[in-house]
Parts: structure tokens; C-alpha cells; sequence
């Protein structure tokens, strides 16, 4: 029985790191084919490590990305979808859970609704205003479908119906008004989801490329994932310099992700099912 | 009473509140929506103009053979990733559901792709899947075209996919499998069950519900698949009408030709059908998903 045991803990953890490695080794891959010259990469047989390590790759990918621009724009694209999404989704989130008004059920409809169609159907429509006010190219394109969440109003909802409504009743008899009750009291309580849906919007905004593709043509106006689709055209042979262009554009989020790795999984187990 | 009169008094507060996100959906979402049906009955000139075209591109999307490709090709992609993605992510979530060490670890190499944009995923695989040069083919002496290939491209992009995916659906099984009382297994062990039997038993009926919405949501989004197809074959690759997902080819019509009265169209019928496949998931859910706690 002992025995038994000890064979299927051996069986379970060969199985765990062999899926590791299947999972991790693209990105040594990657690693590895950037530090390598064009002529060591394209050798038969090919090599593992590097015979000489060449890191003339990334200066050159600098050369044909402007990276800075691309960081940036991601950076403040979602800096302002999250924004926008936490400050109207909390309002709204709030509203439909703890207020009455008219017409409530069927503007929660409209919410709910929304967010079970695929977004692609709105894309056209949505190009052509931007492109109509002059403003594609601009930082404003990038965040345009992001402005207001249907999810984040339909998730931070469940996180207020969670509160006891007696805590609002509480604060509001001791004299703070809507506003207050919501910003002071309620609000705080409600920080894990709000982080939840900070980590979705951040992911899934850096994640998208169609948007990007079609909102911001102009290389210094685009975000990372679309520069990436600009340098796989530009370069296409050139694997060393396609590998460092995207460890540079995956960077940021994977440092991220390392230090607040809890934050990311749990965020996503708890807005999982979108 | 009082109390309710009291509550119904939030109607300036409840219409600010939900003013700018209901104002947001109507401009980004419900007007959108609208505009696209009217758009699919017309013909769209280059620079913006719009004449009535009837059923026009809803005859011209029937007729056309690359439409039917792209819907099998789509079809195809979900045969092949959804079934084995879910199946593969549960054993994942099994493993890490046991006592083990590192399982923080892990847990956080499974999930990783998911934080790695698809643009850069795509880019790695397709050099890993290079026919001359690649990895793949040389340390398994193979000479096969995964990228060029017309009918190797979509099985490369499932592979693509199902390792990009296997992490976020296994972390979403594993706060299912977490929720289960430890005291069901408790007690099958002291009736002398087995771990298979306890699996079949008590495992796999109590997370059905959670299984249930993963598999609704890898169905949807992968009959969206467009990034890691659009990342790999480009224009001009000779594999691509072989390739090309619905909303591929949606994007190729509406922004790159331009005829964006056929790629409403398009997406339309490429909307209903992933309603239609979702609403079959939830009729066929009575069958097997478990919701008695």
C-alpha cells in the first residue's frame, strides 16, 4: 500500500513537470533564438545554446519598432480602460444593486444583454465614428470600445448585492448622502473585485489586436500586440529579431505578473465564465 | 412601508449613477448593433457611402465557397481544441488539486500564456513550427509544412491554442474542484472507495457545473478565433483560405477589401451561429451538469 503510494506521487509530479516544460519551453525558446545570430538560427542541425552570444537583435528590433511609443500607448490605453471601467462600473454596479428606480430591470437587461454578444459585431460602426470625429491614431481610439464595461457593471453588481444592506442603511441614517455611502462605506468593501476586474481589463485590453489593428494604422500610434503584427511583416524571416521584438512586447505584463501573481490567478478565477 | 418609500426616492441618485455606462452602451454597443443589421443590407461604397442593397450580401455570403470554408475551418478549429483543451486543463486541475509540493509553482507556469499576449505566442510557435528551421520538426525528424500546409494549418494553430488556454481553464476548474467539502472524500475513503471511484463519484458530478461554464466559454471564444490565424498566415499565404476563421475573414473583407456590407454580413451570421451552439450547450447541460449541492 506503502509502496503504491509512493509510485503515484512519483507518477504525479513526473506529469506536472513534463507539462512545465511543454508550458515553459516556448519562451526558452524564445529566449534562446533571440541571443542568437540569423546564420547560427538557421544551421542544420541547430543548435541549443548559443555558440556565440549575439545581442545585436534587440538594438535592431528597436531600429524597426519604436518601442517607447508602443509601451506608452499600451501603458495609458490601459491605465484608462481600467480607469473607466472601475469608476463607471462601481456607479453602476452600485445603482443597480442597492437603489430602486424606475426602469431598473430593463436597463439591467440592456447590461446583461450586451454582454453576451460577441464584440467583433460592433467593430465597424465603432471604426467609423472614431474615423468620422478625426480622431483615429490617438490614444482616445485605443481606449473608445473600452470607455464603459458591460461585464465590470454585471460583476461589480454581484459584489455589492453581496454587501448587507444594512450597512448602507446605517450610513445613510447617520447622515451621509447616496454619494457618500457609496464612496466612503461601500466602495472599500468591495476591493477584491474591484482588483478582479482590474487584472481582466488590463489582460484582455493588452491581449486584443483586431481593435488596435484597425483603430491605429500609424506604427507610433499603435500598442504592442498590433507592432508586433507590423514587425512580423517587416521581418518576417528574421526569427532572432521576431523572438527579441516579442520578449520586449510580452515584458511588462509577465513582470507584472510576477509580483502580483495572486492578485492575477484570483482575478481570474473569480471573473472566470466571461 | 416607510421603508420603501424611503428607497424609492433614489431616483436622481440610481439615473446618475448608471448614466454614463448606460450612455456608453448606447453609443459603443446598442447604436453599433443597429448599424451593422442596416449595413449588412447594403452595399457600402470606399468612402463611406451606403446604397440599399436588399439581400444582396446575404446571398453573395451563401454563394460563396471561401464563407462555407471559413465556417468548417472555424467548426473545425472547435472540434479539434474545446473537447481536448477542457479534457487536458481537468487533469491539470486534478494534479494541482493534490497534496503537492511547489503548487504555487505550478499553478503559475500553467497559467503564464495567459498574460503573454496571443501576437507574441503566435509569433514563438510559428518559428517553433517552422517546416526548414524549426524545433519541432527537427527533433522529431519530421519534414512536415505545419504553417503552410492546407490541411496541417488548423490542427497547428488547436495546438497553439490549447497550450495558451490550458492554465486559465484549469485555474477556473480548480476553485471548482476547491469548493467541493472535504468531507465527501472522507467519508468515501472510509467506505473503502477508490480515488477513481471517488473522481467519478464525487469529483466529477460536483464540478460539472463549473466544467459546464468552461466549456461554454472556450466554445465562444474559440468560434472567435482570429489573432493566433491572422499571426501565422498572412495575406499571400497559399494556406490561407484553408486557415481563415469566420471572423478572419470578417476582418479581410470589411478592412482590408473594404466591402464592409458583406463583412456585416458576415459577422452576423457568424454571431448567430455561435447563439445557436451555445444555446445547444445549455439544452444538453440537463443531461449531465450536476446542480444539486
Amino acid at each position: 500500500m506503502k509502496k503504491k503510494k509512493t509510485i503515484s506521487t512519483i507518477l504525479l509530479y513526473a506529469v506536472l513537470i513534463i507539462g512545465s516544460l511543454i508550458m515553459i519551453f516556448p519562451f526558452i525558446w524564445m529566449v534562446l533564438t533571440a541571443v542568437k545570430t540569423n546564420a547560427e538560427v538557421l544551421q542544420v542541425p541547430p543548435t541549443i545554446l548559443p555558440e556565440h552570444w549575439d545581442f545585436s537583435s534587440f538594438t535592431k528590433v528597436f531600429d524597426l519598432l519604436t518601442f517607447g511609443h508602443l509601451y506608452l500607448n499600451t501603458g495609458l490605453m490601459i491605465l484608462f480602460r481600467v480607469l473607466c471601467a472601475v469608476v463607471f462600473s462601481s456607479m453602476a454596479g452600485y445603482a443597480f444593486a442597492k437603489l430602486n428606480f424606475k426602469g431598473k430591470n430593463i436597463l439591467f437587461t440592456l447590461v446583461i444583454v450586451q454582454q453576451m454578444i460577441p464584440g467583433q459585431i460592433f467593430i465597424i460602426p465603432q471604426y467609423e465614428m472614431v474615423a468620422g470625429l478625426g480622431l483615429t491614431d490617438s490614444i482616445f481610439s485605443l481606449v473608445f470600445p473600452g470607455l464603459v464595461s458591460a461585464f465590470g457593471t454585471f460583476f461589480l453588481r454581484q459584489a455589492y448585492m453581496g454587501i448587507p444592506d444594512e450597512i448602507a442603511e446605517t450610513a445613510y441614517l447617520d447622515g451621509c448622502t447616496r454619494w457618500q455611502t457609496f464612496t466612503k462605506i461601500l466602495f472599500p468593501l468591495t476591493k477584491s473585485s474591484v482588483a478582479a476586474l482590474t487584472v481582466f481589463t488590463a489582460v484582455f485590453s493588452y491581449a486584443d489586436l483586431m481593435w488596435p489593428l484597425v483603430a491605429n494604422t500609424n506604427i507610433n500610434s499603435t500598442t504592442l500586440s498590433a507592432g508586433l503584427s507590423t514587425l512580423n511583416s517587416l521581418s518576417s524571416t528574421n526569427y532572432p529579431v521576431l523572438m527579441a521584438g516579442s520578449l520586449f512586447a510580452m515584458l511588462p505584463m509577465v513582470i507584472l505578473y510576477l509580483i502580483f501573481q495572486k492578485q492575477f490567478i484570483e482575478g481570474v478565477a473569480m471573473t472566470g465564465g466571461k | 412601508m416607510k421603508r420603501k418609500r424611503k428607497l424609492g426616492q433614489d431616483n436622481l441618485w440610481g439615473y446618475l449613477m448608471i448614466a454614463p455606462t448606460i450612455i456608453g452602451l448606447i453609443i459603443l454597443n446598442v447604436y453599433p448593433f443597429i448599424d451593422t443589421i442596416i449595413l449588412s443590407f447594403c452595399k457600402s461604397g470606399v468612402f463611406g457611402g451606403r446604397t440599399f442593397a436588399g439581400l444582396d450580401n446575404y446571398i453573395k455570403m451563401f454563394g460563396s465557397s471561401e464563407f462555407w470554408q471559413a465556417a468548417w475551418n472555424t467548426v473545425y478549429f472547435c472540434i479539434l481544441t474545446v473537447p481536448v483543451g477542457v479534457f487536458l486543463a481537468l487533469i491539470v486541475a486534478i494534479l494541482l488539486n493534490a497534496k503537492i509540493r511547489g503548487k504555487v509553482v505550478f499553478r503559475a507556469i500553467f497559467f503564464l500564456p495567459m498574460v503573454v499576449a496571443p501576437a507574441a505566442v503566435a509569433m514563438v510557435w510559428k518559428w517553433m513550427f517552422n517546416s526548414e528551421y524549426g524545433i519541432i520538426n527537427t527533433v522529431f525528424h519530421l519534414d512536415a509544412g505545419w504553417t503552410t500546409d492546407p490541411n496541417l494549418v488548423i490542427p497547428t494553430v488547436a495546438i497553439m491554442a490549447i497550450w495558451s488556454a490550458i492554465g486559465y481553464d484549469a485555474v477556473l476548474l480548480l476553485s471548482g474542484i476547491q469548493n467541493i467539502s472535504k468531507s465527501y472524500y472522507e467519508v468515501a475513503s472510509l467506505d473503502g472507495c477508490t480515488k477513481l471511484q471517488q473522481f467519478r463519484y464525487i469529483t466529477l458530478p460536483m464540478v460539472s457545473p463549473t466544467l459546464f461554464v468552461v466549456l461554454i466559454m472556450r466554445l465562444m471564444a474559440s468560434l472567435k478565433v482570429y489573432d493566433l490565424i491572422y499571426m501565422m498566415i498572412g495575406e499571400g499565404n497559399p494556406a490561407l483560405s484553408k486557415s481563415q476563421s469566420l471572423i478572419y475573414l470578417f476582418y479581410r473583407e470589411s478592412f482590408i477589401k473594404g466591402d464592409k456590407g458583406f463583412a456585416s454580413a458576415i459577422v452576423i451570421a457568424t454571431v448567430l451561429l455561435i447563439g445557436i451552439f451555445t444555446a445547444v450547450q445549455f439544452i444538453g447541460q440537463k443531461k449531465w451538469v450536476n446542480y444539486e449541492v
